[in-house]
């Protein structure tokens, strides 16, 4: 499965680190390190790690959260 | 005024059981301040979420005593134990933090949680397996509570078995926590009470740490007493402090979230039917139930250190604010329909593990144990109902939580 | 008519795609989802599926993912005719037709340009040949280079000190190999993030292992016999040997192919408006030619109208979804590309991230943590107003510092921040080189009003 992370919007809270450890894994306290190409057995941890992520930066082959986050209406 | 105020609506115990509809006029005046010198209530999700992220708002209990603090615990810093890292700010919270991390997930310890789902199973099984021939249970105190502390305990090297003795001390430390308006003159004995106990667990706990000390196993108390980091280690007190809050908070808000999980489940039969028949949807209803339910309702320990600007109302340097995570979960300007139950919606960037430096330490751990929690107890449970709707609460209007819920099923899978 | 010609675009109209990148692939997911039905054409020089590129100088470094394999998810179904491992060469805009490397031609009604950058490469064509001497933009150039890693070489040299040059020193690091890093300017990193930031930068290299050699060029490399690179020498007469050099300088910009074509394409990029339609050379807008991604400039409201280029991942996914619903919407329905610039970078296992264009700023205020303990929060000011903010390892404050820059709000910072440090009271100067000397591409360049520009300011990497 192919996945990326926007680390733009990584705030190293490391959920995904925590659920999916042969996916990611943090390099330091804060910085996000991944394998852009997970082996298909690590289809439900990565799954796990797509829900948890507070910040909603994980897109993974068919494990997208479906509609888009509102933004704030002063565009916050 | 002509109707008692928000935030004593949002304590009193009447509103327990469904505090919604409190939350949902609070979210009418986005930044409220009913008394002189009280707290401002934040209810809206983009202010709630701007305000944990803001390096004006502090956590620090000192400065929540230097801005007259007469509502809520003190017990942390009166109780012959230093504050934990949660009643801190940076850098000091930053230390510590960091050094308890060392102990609990990456990059020091990356498998620690995610390696002990096998024994979350095993626990679950276990306990659902106890409730025997029985044809109803009490899920709190017989799965609910049960489990999460054995996880816990295991994880930070706890026996076990000592459960009723620190049960004895963390009931009073977690009442303490409630912010209760009405409490009034016995007030007094309830931070005496707390403060006691919180002795009474640190002294309890520095037994096995020292044990620790001297022969370090496989677990965190062993972790964060021998911890010799770039952090540096931490202070006996110190381990001491984290090891309090780790073993409350490491049971008592995912007791909550368990059973506000099968409660809204079983309000919602068309997700416990779906979630037996595939385990993997406890993982959006997990996040879906953080939304909707959230454990911790609440955040009412912070000050802000300077003047800020919330909606164009000034609130002035040293006031409290109380950010009221369950209110800006529903708010209808963040989310669509927020009031439904809906574990479909794309969209679940909720506040229930907070955000930001403060945000829930555990939040793996309870994702995972309710995960399993919840898809083992729809598998196995045949045709689960509700004893009595809504069920008898605990009285803490922060960490909200029925004190019991009956099920009644018709046999065991 | 001009609505019945979306309508038409829309239904049956041919979209081409030049550039088969992150950009390119984002403005065709979003073509589809925003309901394109017609032909959509991606072209790509190179031979691969779109992939990421960050992961290159990080994960694949560090061994924890396959240079070849860091393709990008793909969020929309895009039905999309691919066109890869094929260079466009040319444009004409009044026939509507891109040029091929092969001799085709491809006909378009919309052309979307995004043709990103490409490495700078070592200025001395025989020298920059010389085995062992690499750049790391493509995913070619990350196997290779691993590979050159994990052979164990004596010393590794990388040339440029910039975030990607960081990277691979980083990387060389934790591979636990000697490398030697070389930078003209007095620190690393001091283009993107100042001098000041600089200096922690460099105490992190060197606390590190890094040899770290600054105020230096490099001034050629030697080659033994075989033709394998085996020495550097520098513009102190020093000369260090090493098996692998790194030539991390930058970056050009992919405009060549748009020579003659009449665009507002130049080495600085190809100049567009908010709307990402691009300028032709006169500063005239164009209506069927779109750009987006690293090779964009365009203006930007937060700074003055001037022209902005970003080359940022961020900006590369929200330029392109911006670029694909203006190709398809009625003027009225066209939004403006307005993204706050952001990034990030990891090295030593310290996270840096930054909102706003720091390269902006005059002046400097530590308002959390310590530069001392490489635990900050600092923003940028100028002419009063917080332009930009950094963290190191304090990226959860970011989204604060944003918020600042959005409103404008005024620098200094008067108002009280936890952790604030005697040394975070008081603004200093934030230590940005002088702009009109040569320092090699930071990632944001700001670069005047002219939508026409096509003069090279300098050459960086002129030794």
């Amino acid at each position: 499965m192919r996945l990326v992370v926007d680390l733009n919007k990584c705030q190293g809270y490391a959920q995904c680190a925590f659920l999916a450890p042969d996916v990611f894994a943090m390099h330091g306290e804060e910085s996000l390190i991944y394998n852009p190409r997970a082996e298909e057995e690590q289809r439900e941890r990565l799954a796990r790690a797509v829900a948890a992520c507070p910040v909603q930066a994980i897109t993974a082959d068919g494990l997208d959260r479906v509609g888009e986050v509102r933004e704030a209406p002063d565009g916050r | 005024m002509p109707h008692a105020s928000m935030m004593r609506q949002i304590t009193d115990f009447a509103n327990r059981a469904n505090p919604y509809p409190v939350y949902e006029e609070l979210r009418r005046t986005p930044v409220l301040h009913e008394e002189e010198d009280g707290p401002y209530l934040i209810s809206s999700y983009y202010d709630i979420k701007a305000l944990l992220h803001d390096p004006r708002i502090s956590s620090d209990a000192a400065n929540l005593a230097a801005a007259g603090d007469d509502a809520l615990d003190q017990t942390e810093e009166t109780g012959g134990l230093p504050p934990s890292f949660l009643r801190l700010d940076p850098p000091e919270h930053d230390r510590l933090r960091r050094i308890a991390n060392g102990a609990f997930g990456p990059p020091h310890r990356p498998r620690r949680i995610e390696s002990m789902r096998g024994q979350m199973r095993d626990i679950v099984t276990e306990l659902i397996d106890g409730f025997g021939d029985a044809r109803q249970i009490d899920l709190v105190d017989q799965f609910a509570y049960p489990f999460p502390v054995t996880v816990i305990c295991r994880l930070l090297g706890v026996p076990r078995e000592d459960e009723p003795k620190f049960r004895t001390w963390v009931d009073p430390l977690v009442a303490s926590l409630d912010p209760d308006t009405g409490r009034g003159a016995d007030d007094t004995d309830h931070r005496k009470t707390a403060r006691e106990a919180r002795m009474q667990l640190g002294m309890y706990l520095a037994e096995l740490v020292e044990e620790r000390a001297r022969e370090p196993r496989d677990d965190m108390l062993s972790d964060l007493v021998n911890s010799r980091g770039p952090d540096g280690a931490m202070t006996m007190m110190e381990v001491l402090s984290t090891s309090v809050l780790l073993l409350i908070a490491g049971h008592e808000t995912t007791v909550n979230l368990i059973t506000n999980g099968m409660l809204t489940l079983l309000r919602h039969p068309e997700y416990l039917r779906r979630l037996r028949e595939d385990p993997g949807l406890s993982v959006n209803i997990v996040e879906e139930l953080l939304r909707y339910e959230p454990p911790v309702q609440l955040v009412p320990q912070r000050t802000c250190i300077g003047d800020i600007e919330v909606r164009g109302v000034t609130i002035p340097k040293g006031s409290r604010i109380w950010l009221v995570l369950a209110a800006g979960n529903r708010d209808p300007e963040r989310f669509e329909d927020p009031e439904r139950f809906d574990p479909d919606r794309g969209d679940i960037q909720h506040l229930g593990f907070g955000s930001g430096i403060h945000s829930c330490f555990g939040a793996p751990l309870a994702r995972l144990e309710t995960q399993i929690a919840l898809s083992e107890l729809a598998r196995r449970l045949e045709s689960p109902r509700l004893v009595e709707d809504p069920p008898p609460y605990r009285q803490n209007a922060v960490l909200r939580g029925p004190r019991h819920l009956g099920i009644a099923f018709e046999g065991l899978r | 008519m001009a609505a019945d010609y979306v309508e038409w675009l829309r239904r049956e109209g041919r979209i081409v795609i030049v550039g088969a990148s992150l950009a390119g692939l984002r403005a065709a997911e979003t073509l589809r989802a925003e309901g394109f039905a017609g032909e959509l054409t991606l072209i790509g020089d190179e031979p691969y599926e779109p992939y990421d590129r960050p992961p290159l100088s990080k994960s694949v470094l560090l061994g924890m993912a396959s240079p070849h394999h860091t393709e990008l998810p793909h969020r929309w179904e895009i039905d999309a005719k691919w066109r890869l491992g094929v260079a466009a060469t040319g444009l004409d805009p009044t026939a509507k037709r891109v040029r091929l490397a092969d001799g085709d031609e491809v006909e378009y009604d919309r052309l979307l340009i995004a043709t990103g950058v490409r490495a700078r490469p070592w200025p001395k064509p025989e020298e920059a040949r010389l085995d062992g001497v690499c750049l790391l933009r493509t995913c070619e150039d990350a196997a290779d280079l691993y590979r050159r890693l994990k052979a164990g070489p004596r010393r590794v040299f990388v040339i440029g000190a910039g975030f990607a040059g960081s990277e691979v020193a980083s990387a060389c690091r934790e591979m636990n190999l000697p490398v030697t890093v070389a930078e003209r300017a007095g620190a690393p990193l001091v283009g993107a993030l100042g001098g000041v930031i600089g200096a922690v930068a460099a105490d992190l290299q060197t606390e590190n292992g890094v040899d770290l050699r600054t105020h230096v060029t490099v001034t050629a490399l030697e080659g033994d016999p075989a033709g394998r690179v085996r020495a550097v020498h520098l513009s102190d007469e020093s000369v260090v040997e090493a098996d692998v050099v790194v030539v991390s300088l930058g970056s050009l910009r992919n405009t060549e192919w748009l020579q003659g074509s009449g665009l507002g394409a130049g080495p600085r990029g190809v100049a567009c408006d908010a709307g990402c339609r691009a300028f032709d050379f006169r500063g005239i807008v164009t209506d069927d030619v779109f750009v987006a991604g690293d090779v964009a400039r365009s203006p930007h409201a937060l700074f003055g109208y001037q022209f902005l280029s970003l080359e940022h991942w961020g900006n590369a996914v929200a330029q392109a979804e911006t670029a694909a619903h203006n190709m398809i919407c009625h003027g009225a329905e066209r939004r403006p590309h307005l993204w706050m610039p952001a990034f990030w970078s990891s090295m030593f296992g310290v996270n840096i991230k930054s909102v706003g264009v720091p390269p902006m700023g005059e002046q400097l205020m530590v308002t959390q943590g310590s530069l001392a303990e490489r635990r900050f929060a600092a923003v940028y000011g100028y002419q009063d107003r917080i332009v930009a903010a950094v963290t190191f390892d304090n990226t959860r404050w970011l989204e604060f510092y944003q918020r600042q820059i959005e409103i404008g709000a005024p620098f200094p910072v008067e108002y009280p921040t936890m952790d604030r440090r005697p040394e975070g009271r008081q603004p200093v100067d934030a230590r940005f080189p002088d702009p009109s000397l040569p320092t090699h591409g930071p990632m944001v360049t700001l670069s005047g009003y002219s939508p026409a520009d096509q003069q090279l300011v300098f050459h960086p990497a002129r030794h």
